[in-house]
C-alpha cells in the first residue's frame, strides 16, 4: 500500500494540523516507510483472535450518582487563552 | 556529603537528626544550581515551596512524631504529572504556560507521604521519544557522557537521580520510557503492572499503555516509592483494586530455585554484542546465586513494534485532540475557529508529536481501521498470550533493557523508524500490561547498561526479589558519574 | 399536498434524551439546569490534560430501564467508544459514546394515528455525553464574528434512541415522539423538558416514488428541539426533495441544519468528511457486563407502562377516552389507582378525578403530586356520597374546602354540620309543617301538576338549610300526599 500526498493532506485536515509543503513531503515519505514496515502484520493470521483493548481485564467500573466538587470560575478559566465574563471565547465558527 | 545517598540512608539520617529536611533540601537545590545548567534535567525548580515543605517535616521531627519512609525526602516529577499551581508543560510549546488546577493522584500521594517536591523534569514532548531530544525546552545530557542522550522519554527523571539532583523521581512508561533512560543513566527504573498506579493527572500519551513508575538509586528505594504511589484510585477507571503488599517484604537476598527465562527473540539484530555480553555476565551471576535459567521463546516479539506504534499513535491522536487553543494552552490567532485549530496545533506541537498524530489518525481513518488498528489489537492479544505461556514455566523473564548503551545526540533522530526499532525490548511489556524493572548491570565503554526483568501481572514482588539479590551481589549501582566542577564548566561554555 | 401523489416519505428518527441523574455521566458535576456559565465544570468535563472519566452507575440503570420499556434486548456486553471530531463545544474534541456494541439492541413502540395502530421499530439506544453550549455574538452562527463556550452541559448524560425508517407521515412522526416522551417520563428516566433542551431530535428524511421499495437518498437534519420545528422542518425537506426529484436532480446525502427564523434547512457539511469519526474503543473506560440479575433488579422498578395501564382501566369499565386521559401522565394515573384501592366505582371516580379534582389543580397550577387532597381523602368523600351522608352538590363544596385546608371530608362535614338529615322522625315534623303552610301547592299537586312537588321539596330543603336527604324527602312527601 502506498500513501499518497492527498492521503496525507486528508489526514492532516482530519487532525486539524496545518502542514507546510516540506512537512507534507516528509510525512508522506515517513508514513510510507513506517506503514510499509507495519505491513508485516499481514503475515499473521488473526481471524480467530479477539482484539485486546485493555491491558488488564476489568468491567463495570462505576461511581455513585453523588455530586462532587466543581471548579470555580477563576480556576476553570485560569488557563484560557481568551476567557471573558466566565466564557471561553473562540473566533468565528465557519460551517464548512 | 549528604546528597547522593539512597532514600533509605537519608531516612536513617533524618531519624537520627543527623541532618534536617531543610538542610537536605537546600543541599539538593545547591546541587541543581551547580550541575543543572549543564545537564538540564529540570524544567522548573520550586525552591521556596520545597524549603517551606521541608520545614514542616522538620517540625514533625522536632516533635518526635515519628517519620515515615519517604518523609522529608526531596524528589522530582516528570513534567507530564500534574501539579496544582505548578506549571506542567509536557515539554511542549503547547503547554508552556499551563498551570493545572489539580494534582495527579501520584502527586497527592507523594505529598501525603511527606516527600519534598524539588521541581519538574525534562522529557520528550508528550512522552514521545527515546532520547529526550524531542523536548521543546532543549535536550538533557547524560551525566556519564555529556555528548550522549540520557534516553527517554523520562530522560530528565533518570538524570536527576543519576546526577544526585533528586533522591528519586517519577517517570512514565508507555513503551519503555522509564526503563530505557534508567538503563542509559545507570539507575533503577520500574514500569509497574498496568492498573497498579493511578493514571489520574498523568497527561495521556497512549491511555491503554501509559503507566507511572519510580526511578531510584537502589531496588529498596524503588519498593519504598512504589509502596507510596501504588494502589486503587477511584478516579482512574483502569486502576485495579488489588491486594497491595508491602513491597519491601520481597527484598530478600535469595533467588535459589527461581526459574528465569531468557527470550531468544530479544537478542535479535540490532543488539550491541557488548551489551549482550554484559547481560550474559549478569545471567551468570544469577545462576551462581542459585537461579534456574533457561532459554525460552516469545514468538510474536517482532510484531510488537508495528503493533505498538499503531496502537500508541492511534490513542495519542485522540488524546491530543484536546489541544486546540480554546480552554488552555497555546492559541494561534486566526479569523475563524478552523484556522485557529490548525495553526495552534501546527505551532504548538513539535515534529515527532505531529508525525505520531498523523500516523495515528491515518490508522483510525475510514477504510484502514481493520487493517491497522484492529489488526494491531489482535496482535496485542498474541503477544499477551506469548507471555502467559512463558509464565507458566518461568517466574521472571530477563533481557537487556535496551539493545545499545546511550547513543550520541542526533545519532538516531534523523530516521524515525530506526528510533522506533530500538524499542523492541521494552514495548512488548506495555502491550501485555505486565511489570518490568531495569537494574544497573555493568558498563560498556564507560556507559551503563541495564538488565530488564519482566514479571507476571501484579507480581512486582518477585521482580524486586531478583533485582535486590542481583544488586546485593554486584557493585554497579554504587558507581557514580564523575561530574567535576571543571568538566561541567567546560561543557556548558 | 401534491407531493403525496407521486412520492412517499420514509423517515427515521434519532432522539437524544437527557437522563435525569444528579451528576454528569463521567464526573461529579451537577446536571442542574441554569447556573452561571462554566460553574458546573471540573477537570474531567473541561477535558483538562490528565483528567479521567468514571462512569455514573445511575446512567447505566436508566439506560437499562429505558431499554426494557422499549422492549429492547439489553446487551450482556457493551462498551464505550470515542467518536473523534473537532468542534469548540466538545471539550476533548472527541465524544465518548457507544459505537458497535450499544447497551440496548432492537425494540419497538406502538403508535396510533387516526385510530390506526402501528409498531415502529427501534434499532438501538446508546449512552453518550452531551457537548457544551455555544453562544454567538451575532444573530446566527454564520454571521457571528466570535462565539463563547459554556461547558456546563458538557458531560450531561444522554440516551440516543435510534428508530428504524418505519415512519411514513408527519403525524406518525409526531405520534412516535409523543409516545416516546410519554414512556420516558412514565418510567422516570428523563423529565423531557423540551424548553431546557433536555430532548433533541435528528430527523432522517428521504422520498421514493410511490409503490417502490428501495430507499431514496436521505438527508439528516440535526438538533431540532420542538415538535413544531420537527413538523416544519419535515414539511420543508419533503417539498425540497420532491422539487429536486421532479426536476430530475439528485438529492445529496448530507447533514443539514434547521434555521428556525427562516423556516428552512441548510447544508451543514458534506457527509464524506463528517463520517470519518475514527471510532475506537475508549481506553479509559472498561467495558460493561450486564448480567440477568442486574437487569431483573431494574425490571422490578419499572412501572406499568401507559398502554398496559390504559387497557386495564378500560377493562374496569372506563370509556377509552377516560382511560386515555387518566393514563396520559403517570402521576395522575398513580393518583387514580391509589384512590381506586379505597373506592371501587371506577367510573364515578374517573368523573371526579377528570372533573372537579383536575379543575381545582389546574386553577391553582398545582401538580397532582403536590395535591392537598390525597387519593385516600377523595375516596372517603365519594364514600360519604354513597352512604347518603352528603349530596353530590354539597360534596363539591366539601371538596373545595378539602383543597384549601387538606382536612378529611368527614371532619369538614362534622365541623360544619353538613351531614344530611336522613332521620325519618326528624323529617316528619318539618314535612307536616310545610304541607300545612302551603295548601295551594298541595292542591296543585293533587290536581296533577307534578311541578308543585318541586316547590314543596324546595321549601323543606330550605327549612333544613339544605341538609335533608333529597331522596328521602321526596319519598316521604309523596307518601304523605298520596
Amino acid at each position: 500500500m502506498t500513501i499518497s500526498r492527498e492521503d496525507v493532506e486528508y489526514v492532516a485536515a482530519l487532525a486539524r494540523l496545518e502542514l507546510t509543503e516540506p512537512e507534507i513531503n516528509e510525512y508522506t515519505e515517513q508514513l510510507n516507510s513506517i506503514l510499509g514496515y507495519a505491513a508485516m502484520l499481514e503475515r499473521l493470521d488473526t481471524d480467530n483472535v479477539v482484539p485486546t483493548a485493555h491491558a488488564v481485564p476489568l468491567h463495570n467500573v462505576m461511581r455513585g450518582d453523588q455530586v462532587g466538587i466543581s471548579l470555580n470560575h477563576e480556576k476553570a478559566l485560569k488557563n484560557a487563552p481568551d476567557g471573558e465574563e466566565g466564557f471561553f471565547r473562540v473566533p468565528r465558527i465557519s460551517l464548512t | 556529603m549528604m546528597i547522593g545517598q539512597s532514600v533509605s540512608e537519608l531516612h536513617e539520617r533524618l531519624v537520627r537528626k543527623d541532618v534536617s529536611s531543610v538542610e537536605l533540601t537546600k543541599a539538593y537545590i545547591d546541587r541543581i544550581h551547580s550541575v543543572d545548567p549543564t545537564l538540564k534535567a529540570y524544567l522548573t525548580v520550586i525552591e521556596d515551596q520545597a524549603i517551606s515543605q521541608a520545614a514542616e517535616v522538620d517540625r514533625k521531627i522536632a516533635n518526635n512524631d515519628g517519620l515515615s519512609a519517604l518523609e522529608g525526602i526531596p524528589m522530582a516529577l516528570k513534567d507530564n504529572l500534574c501539579t496544582e499551581g505548578i506549571r506542567t508543560s509536557c515539554a511542549s510549546k503547547m503547554l508552556e504556560n499551563f498551570i493545572p488546577p489539580y494534582n495527579a493522584t501520584v502527586t497527592d500521594r507523594l505529598r501525603g507521604a511527606g516527600t519534598i517536591l524539588l521541581g519538574k523534569v525534562n522529557m520528550d514532548e508528550f512522552a514521545m521519544g527515546s532520547s529526550t531530544e524531542n523536548s521543546y525546552f532543549g535536550k538533557t545530557r547524560n551525566p556519564w557522557d555529556l555528548g550522549r542522550v540520557p534516553g527517554g522519554s523520562s530522560g530528565g527523571a533518570a538524570v536527576a537521580v543519576a546526577a544526585d539532583e533528586a533522591a528519586f523521581a517519577l517517570g512514565s512508561d508507555t513503551g519503555g520510557s522509564v526503563r530505557q533512560p534508567a538503563a542509559f543513566c545507570g539507575v533503577v527504573g520500574l514500569k509497574p503492572t498496568y492498573g497498579a498506579v493511578s493514571r489520574y493527572g498523568l497527561i495521556a500519551f497512549a491511555s491503554s499503555l501509559d503507566q507511572i513508575g519510580p526511578l531510584t538509586k537502589t531496588v529498596r528505594d524503588n519498593a519504598l516509592v512504589l509502596n507510596a504511589i501504588a494502589g486503587y484510585d477511584p478516579r482512574d477507571s483502569t486502576s485495579v483494586a488489588y491486594d497491595k503488599p508491602d513491597y519491601t517484604k520481597f527484598l530478600v537476598n535469595d533467588i535459589k530455585g527461581l526459574k528465569i527465562g531468557i527470550p531468544r527473540e530479544y537478542y535479535g539484530a540490532g543488539i550491541d554484542p557488548d551489551v549482550a555480553k554484559g547481560i550474559q555476565t549478569g545471567i551468570q551471576t544469577l545462576i551462581d546465586l542459585g537461579a534456574e535459567v533457561s532459554e525460552c521463546s516469545l514468538p510474536h516479539t517482532e510484531y510488537a513494534i508495528p503493533a505498538y506504534y499503531l496502537i500508541a499513535t492511534a490513542e495519542a491522536s485522540s488524546n491530543l485532540a484536546r489541544y486546540d487553543g480554546v480552554r488552555y494552552g497555546l492559541r494561534a490567532e486566526a479569523e475563524d475557529v478552523l484556522g485557529m485549530f490548525k495553526k495552534t496545533r501546527a505551532e504548538g506541537f513539535g515534529q515527532e508529536v505531529k508525525r505520531r498524530i498523523m500516523l495515528g489518525t491515518y490508522a483510525l481513518s475510514s477504510g484502514y481501521y481493520d487493517a491497522y488498528y484492529l489488526k494491531a489489537q489482535k496482535v496485542r492479544t498474541l503477544i499477551k498470550q506469548d507471555f502467559d505461556k512463558a509464565f507458566e514455566t518461568f517466574d521472571v523473564l530477563l533481557s537487556p533493557t535496551a539493545p545499545t548503551t546511550a547513543f550520541k545526540f542526533g545519532e538516531k533522530s534523523a530516521d524515525p523508524l530506526t528510533m522506533y526499532l530500538s524499542d523492541i525490548t521494552t514495548v512488548p511489556i506495555n502491550l501485555a500490561g505486565i511489570p518490568a524493572i531495569s537494574v544497573p548491570a555493568g558498563f560498556v565503554k564507560g556507559m551503563p547498561i541495564g538488565m530488564q526483568l519482566m514479571g507476571k501481572a501484579f507480581d512486582e514482588g518477585t521482580l524486586y526479589r531478583v533485582a535486590y539479590t542481583f544488586e546485593q551481589n554486584t557493585q554497579y549501582h554504587t558507581l557514580k558519574p564523575s561530574l567535576s566542577g571543571e568538566v561541567l564548566a567546560s561543557v556548558s561554555r | 399536498m401534491s407531493v403525496a401523489d407521486k412520492y412517499e416519505m420514509v423517515c427515521g428518527l434519532e432522539v437524544h434524551v437527557e437522563l435525569q441523574t444528579k451528576t454528569k455521566i463521567f464526573c461529579g458535576c451537577t446536571t442542574e439546569f441554569g447556573g452561571d456559565q462554566n460553574t458546573h465544570v471540573c477537570p474531567v468535563c473541561l477535558g483538562m490534560p490528565g483528567a479521567l472519566p468514571v462512569l455514573n452507575r445511575e446512567v447505566v440503570n436508566y439506560a437499562i430501564k429505558a431499554g426494557l420499556a422499549l422492549e429492547s434486548e439489553i446487551a450482556e456486553f457493551s462498551k464505550f467508544d470515542r467518536k473523534n471530531y473537532f468542534y469548540p463545544d466538545l471539550s476533548k474534541n472527541y465524544q465518548t459514546s457507544q459505537f458497535d456494541l450499544p447497551i440496548c439492541i432492537g425494540g419497538r413502540l406502538e403508535i396510533e394515528v387516526d385510530g390506526e395502530k402501528k409498531w415502529i421499530g427501534i434499532t438501538r439506544a446508546h449512552m453518550e455525553e452531551d457537548a457544551g453550549k455555544l453562544v454567538h455574538s451575532g444573530e446566527t452562527i454564520s454571521t457571528s464574528n466570535e462565539s463563547s463556550v459554556d461547558y456546563n452541559r458538557a458531560g450531561v448524560p444522554l440516551l440516543e434512541i435510534v428508530s428504524e425508517p418505519d415512519l411514513s407521515s408527519i403525524p406518525e412522526v409526531l405520534a412516535y415522539l409523543e409516545k416516546l416522551v410519554q414512556i420516558l417520563e412514565y418510567i422516570e428516566v428523563s423529565d423531557c423538558r423540551l424548553e431546557q433542551g433536555s430532548i433533541r431530535f435528528d430527523v432522517n428524511v428521504s422520498l421514493r416514488p410511490l409503490g417502490t421499495e428501495t430507499l431514496g437518498t436521505r438527508t439528516e437534519t440535526k438538533n431540532l428541539n420542538s415538535y413544531s420545528s420537527v413538523r416544519r422542518c419535515m414539511e420543508f425537506e419533503i417539498a425540497r426533495q420532491a422539487r429536486k426529484l421532479k426536476a430530475g436532480e439528485k438529492v445529496v446525502q448530507e447533514t443539514r441544519t434547521w434555521d428556525e427564523g427562516q423556516g428552512i434547512t441548510l447544508s451543514l457539511r458534506s457527509k464524506e468528511e463528517a463520517h470519518d469519526y475514527r471510532y475506537f474503543p475508549e481506553p479509559d473506560l472498561p467495558p460493561l457486563v450486564i448480567d440477568r440479575e442486574w437487569m431483573e433488579r431494574i425490571r422490578k422498578t419499572l412501572p406499568e407502562l401507559p398502554t398496559v395501564r390504559r387497557a386495564r382501566l378500560q377493562a374496569l369499565g372506563l370509556p377509552a377516552y377516560d382511560a386515555a386521559v387518566i393514563t396520559q401522565a403517570r402521576e395522575m394515573a398513580d393518583f387514580f389507582d391509589e384512590a381506586l384501592t379505597y373506592y371501587g366505582d371506577a367510573k364515578t371516580l374517573a368523573n371526579w378525578v377528570m372533573g372537579d379534582v383536575t379543575r381545582l389543580l389546574n386553577t391553582n397550577q398545582c401538580s397532582v403530586l403536590n395535591s392537598p387532597i390525597s387519593a385516600k381523602q377523595l375516596a372517603e368523600l365519594l364514600e360519604l356520597i354513597n352512604k347518603g351522608t352528603l349530596s353530590g352538590k354539597i360534596a363539591k363544596s366539601v371538596l373545595e374546602e378539602m383543597y384549601s385546608t387538606s382536612k378529611d371530608a368527614s371532619a369538614i362535614v362534622k365541623e360544619k354540620g353538613l351531614a344530611q338529615i336522613s332521620d325519618e322522625g326528624a323529617l316528619h315534623g318539618i314535612i307536616d309543617t310545610v304541607i300545612s303552610a302551603n295548601p295551594q301547592s298541595v292542591e296543585d299537586y293533587k290536581a296533577g301538576k307534578d311541578k308543585a312537588i318541586g316547590f314543596l321539596v324546595g321549601q323543606i330543603m330550605k327549612a333544613t338549610r339544605g341538609q335533608a336527604n333529597p331522596g328521602l324527602v321526596n319519598q316521604l312527601l309523596k307518601e304523605k300526599l298520596a
